[in-house]
């Protein structure tokens, strides 16, 4: 086994590292930074410090060697936080990621960065603490504590947190490492491990603790480094031995010289490690990391026995009942299994929304100094769950709006002041379930949308608007491509692209957005979403002999149209009357060539579908039934269909698509268009012609 | 020594042999790389798209994943169409997609050596010479090479976005 197969594990933990060490830089208080804060940063530091050491990332090293220092003044009270100081730890942070990505990438990571950092933590010691840092990669060597202090209980003995007191000095040392109840094979590996960072003298013990003895000059911090790539913290315990008076302290009293008599801090420090270690421990041991793609195939699979059942179930539908009771009892227990199977499957897709909002408050912080605002971010519903492919493609597009609300919304401390509003303005952003959708709103309480401006500006581009519209609709016009009233282009904001690729990148996951806007007040922006891709409500319609899928959620009623309703207009097309409105028919047949559908209309099925904010109905020979069907992407081995979504398997193994309600209307457009002398959809129109339009 | 750069010799020109899965349209014998060639199924089940080109018949559920079936007898203007016992479809994997082609049958798999791989002349308008990765010659047989990936990821196939008009 080589070292090098922890790289990946290593470059995982680091980077869950890094976002927790942003996490507690952003949420620290200023005033009074909380200290199990202050030292979960320098944890952090501390562990990528170590990892980077035992791998050889030099850089990696020497930087977060640095800013362990720094962290290490500040958990002890010695430099105190200001915001400028945490920007300053961010930007080094940053700097710690690029090169980490560097080093995944087999690169070595920029040395002018790498030096400007370095020079600007060194001149943030020399001017905070008045003493230079040393940049040597090797350990940081506090005054020994010594064995003078009071001992420690021997149960907290956590090796984790041994780094401020090396009993030995550096060079030769004989450490005891123990191995609490880790198994056979793991054992073997860190011994193994252990053998190549110095020479083992003794192994002896068995399951529940084994011990090693270990003569090495790395330090015990590298060791547990190493070491907890394959065991927990817990199960591990580092001391030095009672060997031959070779290293001072005695072994009744282990590493556990905690304390500093300097550091006022240090007594929390020492009792907040155990406990700030647990849950993330915990957390580890109670899930495992799989790919992505495993769980699709996993999904995958079930999906395809959902369908086989459904073809048994088809079959057995036919069997007489009594004779095959058995059989049938059988049948709907399986059905009832494979449903929850396939409800288990997909939540494991399910992430929390969290994992989109904890991005938010660095891009926040930074925009909000960058634009002179005074913001704060307020998250709700971060444990609402979402299809981790939605919640990758949704970060884009609220990205997007929570800068269009710093930008535009919000505004400066002077102007909210002399609106009487408090100085700081308030993003929220919250999630919640609705139904078999999530809400997604991005709130602030800005200025709001300018109805006039709007209209305004609108009209100097050219869009088609007047006074009597709805406030609705006039928020609406933000979507227009290129439409942007900012006076100003800024960096954040304001060069017109960017609504509309919100509006369509939304819809392109079945969603769409709606704003709410009083001036003055502020806007809100709704993002409504199914929670789900892999998963369609359908309404299964027959035209001909072709069975077509239509999204549950965009057909609206059914009827079964009366040629009194049915009126031509300007040649080809046809309107239906429903309760006083007038809606454009378009006929399935007409639109995908469907032989053998009936033409008679008042045979045919009318379904008033939406899409896109466009209402129309659709001609259709047969309802079917609704259906839970599994959605199936055509473009992984064939291309975009015009008027299509998707495709599904139904219950005899064959496919059918489901219709794209927005693009059918546009196909039927198009193709109207292509073909002007029309066929049998339109011989019904110029039949109502002859025949005069019905009273 | 000598023996080891025989097998050498050998190794070399065994990687040069390659294998072809011949198939025929109408009375033409064509073949393609085995290596691309996923399986060979019945031809049923076909679920028609609406707008798009002849030869492409439609889409099939193949455990579980939608696969696009072309006609090649169709796209190479074969007069006789018909789908009866013999008609097979053959599953191949082209760029990273599965698309299944339908043919009249398919008769045996050939090992042909660099010698018997001709180039292809300049011919015809229905298949371009730049499908085409050769002519096998095999006795009095001659097979047509198809290179199946230049063929179906082509402009004129519309099987893949963005190539299409």
């Amino acid at each position: 086994m080589d070292i090098t197969d922890f790289y990946d594990t290593f470059f995982e933990e680091a980077e869950e590292l890094l976002a927790d060490m942003e996490r507690h830089l952003l949420e620290i208080d200023l005033e009074a930074p909380d200290a199990e804060q202050l030292n979960a940063i320098f944890r952090a530091a501390h562990s990528i410090k170590g990892g980077a050491g035992t791998f050889g990332f030099e850089v990696l090293q020497k930087t977060t060697h640095l800013f362990e220092n720094l962290l290490d003044h500040t958990r002890r009270g010695e430099l105190s936080l200001r915001r400028d100081i945490v920007d300053i730890f961010l930007e080094t942070k940053d700097m710690l990621h690029d090169q980490l990505d560097a080093y995944r990438n087999d690169e070595e990571p920029d040395q002018e960065a790498f030096a400007r950092i370095c020079q600007t933590l060194q001149q943030l010691a020399r001017e905070e603490i008045g003493q230079e840092l040393e940049t040597s990669g090797g350990l940081p060597t506090p005054p020994d504590a010594a064995s003078s202090q009071t001992p420690a209980p021997a149960a907290s003995s956590e090796a984790s947190g041994s780094e401020q007191a090396p009993d030995a000095p550096p060079g030769e040392q004989v450490l005891v490492v123990a191995l609490l109840n880790v198994g056979e094979k793991d054992r073997g590996l860190l011994v193994e491990e252990l053998g190549q960072l110095g020479e083992i003298h003794d192994t002896h013990g068995d399951e529940s603790c084994y011990e090693i003895t270990l003569v090495t000059n790395v330090s015990r911090d590298d060791i547990e480094a190493v070491m907890c790539f394959i065991v927990e913290p817990e199960q591990l315990q580092i001391r030095a031995a009672a060997h031959q008076g070779a290293s001072p302290p005695p072994a009744s009293q282990p590493q556990t010289n905690k304390a500093h008599a300097s550091s006022p801090l240090s007594p929390s420090s020492q009792s907040d490690k155990p406990k700030a270690k647990k849950p993330k421990a915990g957390g580890e041991s109670s899930s495992i990391r799989v790919s992505v793609d495993k769980v699709d195939q996993i999904i995958n699979l079930v999906g395809e026995l959902i369908i086989t059942q459904s073809m048994l179930d088809q079959t057995v539908s036919e069997l007489e009942g009594v004779s095959h009771r058995g059989l049938l009892n059988g049948m709907s227990l399986l059905q009832r299994n494979a449903r929850d199977l396939q409800e288990a499957v997909m939540s494991v897709r399910m992430v929390p929304m969290d994992y989109v909002f904890s991005r938010y408050p660095r891009l926040v912080r930074d925009l909000a100094g960058q634009l002179g605002k005074d913001v704060e971010l307020v998250t709700e519903g971060e444990s609402t769950e979402l299809d981790k492919s939605l919640t990758e493609r949704i970060i884009d597009p609220l990205t997007h709006l929570v800068r269009n609300s710093l930008d535009h919304g919000i505004e400066t401390p002077e102007a909210r002041e002399a609106a009487g509003k408090p100085r700081t303005g308030r993003l929220t952003l919250s999630a919640q379930h609705q139904g078999g959708n999530i809400l997604i709103e991005v709130i602030d309480d800005g200025a709001g949308l300018d109805r006039d401006k709007l209209l305004a500006k609108a009209r100097e581009s050219g869009l088609s608007v007047f006074d009597s519209m709805s406030d609705d609709e006039v928020w609406q016009l933000i979507f227009a491509p290129g439409f942007s009233t900012a006076k100003e282009v800024s960096d954040v904001s304001g060069r017109g692209v960017g609504m509309d690729v919100v509006k369509r990148n939304i819809q392109g996951m079945g969603g769409h957005v709606e704003i709410l806007s009083r001036k003055g007040k502020g806007t809100t922006t709704r993002i409504v979403l199914p929670l789900t891709l892999a998963i369609l409500d359908g309404m299964s319609i027959k035209v001909g002999s072709e069975v077509f899928i239509l999204p549950l959620s965009s057909v609206l009623e059914s009827l079964q149209p009366s040629r009194d309703d049915l009126y031509a207009m300007a040649g080809d097309d046809v309107v239906l009357k429903v309760r006083d409105e007038y809606l454009p028919v378009v006929a399935v047949h007409a639109a995908f060539d469907v032989e053998g559908a009936k033409t008679e209309l008042n045979e045919t099925i009318a379904v008033i579908v939406q899409g896109e904010g466009r209402r129309y109905a659709l001609l259709v020979d047969d309802l079917i039934g609704q259906q839970q069907v599994v959605v199936k992407n055509l473009e992984t081995h064939y291309r975009k269909v015009p008027g299509v979504s998707a495709a599904t398997i139904l219950g005899d193994g064959s496919v059918a698509l489901i219709l794209d309600i927005a693009g059918l209307h546009r196909l039927s457009r198009v193709k109207k268009e292509a073909q002007r002398p029309q066929r049998t959809f339109n011989d019904f129109a110029s039949t109502l012609h002859k025949e005069g339009e019905p009273s | 020594m000598s023996r080891l750069s025989k097998d050498a010799e050998f190794a070399a020109s065994e990687a040069q042999n390659r294998e072809f899965l011949v198939f025929s349209l109408g009375e033409e014998e064509y073949a393609i790389d085995i290596l691309k060639v996923q399986e060979i199924r019945g031809y049923e089940n076909v679920t028609r798209i609406a707008n798009t080109p002849e030869f492409i018949k439609g889409v099939t559920n193949l455990r579980g994943i939608i696969v696009p079936i072309v006609d090649l007898r169709i796209k190479f203007h074969l007069d006789k169409v018909e789908y009866a016992g013999q008609t097979v479809v053959i599953v191949v994997n082209v760029a990273d997609r599965v698309v299944g082609i339908v043919v009249d049958g398919v008769s045996d798999v050939m090992t042909l050596t660099p010698e018997q791989i001709k180039p292809a002349p300049e011919f015809g308008v229905t298949l371009s010479s730049d499908f085409l990765s050769g002519l096998g010659s095999l006795e009095d047989r001659m097979l047509v090479l198809v290179d199946i990936d230049k063929l179906l990821t082509s402009e004129e196939m519309a099987l893949v976005e963005g190539t299409s008009a």
